[in-house]
């Protein structure tokens, strides 16, 4: 099946923002991580393992009626560094945004440590996160250096 | 300004150079001699958790060299207790003093108190995170028995998943080539990720649950305290409470020139028969707290120590 027919197993969205190319399994961290799980109000339309030439399987989430902001594309690079975004205006693809993962994450995500400095919620330094290795996605906390788990880190989103 | 946060701080060489000016400020420690090389400036010594050797060995080294301190005194009357944050504590000393000293139960206290200050800030243990300042004392004995840093085979027993010290020193250990031999009870194992930088860092490291059939084959015997107040739950406790208790009559196998290490204070894990022992190195190790946060507060502050190559 192409590329081309995944995105059609649902419908075109007239406006909003398409997350392609997520790696397989990866969509519902995404929709944790942009605060789309619960209490969404726009549409949300979500297709996961469908086949894909460039990364064997994948899945895709459309978001109608929201363009995704550059902290919340900061925010994707976390568990989808590979994905791209486009925003739909009119049905047609008005904008591509490039995701990229820099060498820290910084106030996007709480570390997961809870005996962490950070964890005092008057604290006013940055939350910092360093990336250790950007294919792996391996983090480490700037001020403690704990590893971070992805799936506990998807929680603490600022 | 750059304090010591973690062992990364420092290079291979830069050990060196600071356990070398150490070695020169024997005499200014022990009082033979007074070198007021840090005259004038002030040490402030922020410890939010109790301390005895790490506080006044800040303070005595502070002074031989000349210099003052100012303390936060009891946690309990600070401002603290007011809900001051960490941020702005630092912001209130870093004007008092030209260094700092901090212990803070939480981890990464001490990193994020370094990008708050301008002043540098020495590490005097961050919850179960680093403690370098130990870590320094720690190789300073190893050398000053062993003549040597490099190659060693170095057992860390006890509680080594909340013991900041053998985290800190098991990092420096396996960067000057050492064996390193983890060994304590399962509950109290090294956490997984320090061990997966050990060996990821090329360290030969290897775990086991007995301490006593590893003694003949090391050189240096590194005991901690299991520490009660990291145990939320106390039937926990008592599970892995005394499980290692070494004895005199336990060294009878082991090499002639190793020694037995701890930080201090001990319970039972090091029995007083051990004392009488050649091996024990215990209580000049607590001593050499003194020379190496000599040698360090010159080093942050800028202060070359006399007597080293130009």
């Amino acid at each position: 099946m192409s590329d081309e027919s995944s995105m059609r197993r649902v419908t075109a969205i007239r406006n909003g923002t398409v997350i392609d190319h997520i790696p397989a399994g990866g969509a519902l961290r995404v929709l944790d991580l942009l605060g789309l799980r619960d209490g969404a109000s726009v549409p949300v339309s979500l297709v996961m393992n469908v086949p894909s030439k460039k990364m064997g399987s994948k899945d895709i989430i459309k978001v109608e009626d929201r363009e995704l902001t550059g902290d919340e594309l900061a925010r994707l690079a976390l568990v989808a560094a590979s994905a791209s975004v486009a925003i739909i205006r009119a049905f047609s693809v008005a904008e591509k945004r490039e995701i990229t993962l820099g060498d820290e994450v910084v106030n996007v995500v709480r570390c997961t440590f809870s005996n962490c400095i950070t964890q005092h919620p008057r604290e006013p330094l940055p939350h910092r996160l360093r990336v250790v290795d950007r294919d792996e996605v391996h983090l480490r906390c700037h001020y403690c250096g704990r590893p971070q788990d992805l799936d506990e880190l998807v929680k603490n989103v600022i | 300004m750059v304090g010591l946060i973690t062992m990364e701080d420092l290079s291979n060489e830069d050990v060196i150079e600071v356990l070398d000016a150490a070695e020169r400020l024997l005499p200014v420690a022990r009082g033979e001699t007074y070198l007021p090389l840090l005259q004038g400036r002030i040490l402030g010594n922020l410890f939010f958790e109790p301390s005895t050797r790490t506080r006044m060995s800040f303070e005595t080294a502070m002074k031989r060299l000349g210099g003052d301190v100012v303390n936060l005194g009891d946690v309990s009357t600070s401002s603290v207790v007011k809900g001051e944050t960490l941020f702005d504590t630092i912001q209130m000393v870093d004007g008092y003093s030209d260094v700092i000293a901090l212990r803070h139960p939480r981890q990464g206290a001490a990193r994020y108190a370094q990008d708050a200050a301008r002043v540098p800030i020495l590490n005097g243990g961050d919850g179960a995170g680093h403690h370098p300042t130990q870590t320094m004392l720690d190789l300073f004995t190893i050398r000053q028995a062993h003549g040597r840093l490099e190659g060693l085979d170095v057992v860390l027993a006890g509680d080594l998943r909340y013991g900041r010290t053998v985290h800190s020193l098991s990092h420096a250990l396996v960067r000057f080539g050492c064996r390193v031999v983890l060994a304590s009870p399962e509950l109290l194992r090294m956490p997984s990720e320090i061990v997966d930088d050990l060996r990821a860092s090329g360290g030969e490291v290897v775990e086991t649950t007995d301490l006593y059939g590893s003694l003949a084959e090391v050189d240096v015997v590194y005991m901690t305290r299991i520490q009660k107040e990291r145990f939320a739950d106390e039937d926990e406790y008592a599970k892995v409470a005394g499980a290692y208790k070494l004895h005199a009559r336990d060294l009878a196998e082991v090499r002639s020139n190793m020694i037995v290490m701890h930080p201090l204070p001990r319970v039972d894990e090091i029995h007083p028969s051990v004392d009488e022992t050649r091996h024990a190195k215990y209580f000049e190790q607590a001593f050499n707290g003194v020379v190496t946060r000599m040698a360090l507060l010159c080093r942050l502050l800028g202060v070359p120590v006399p007597g080293g190559e130009a």
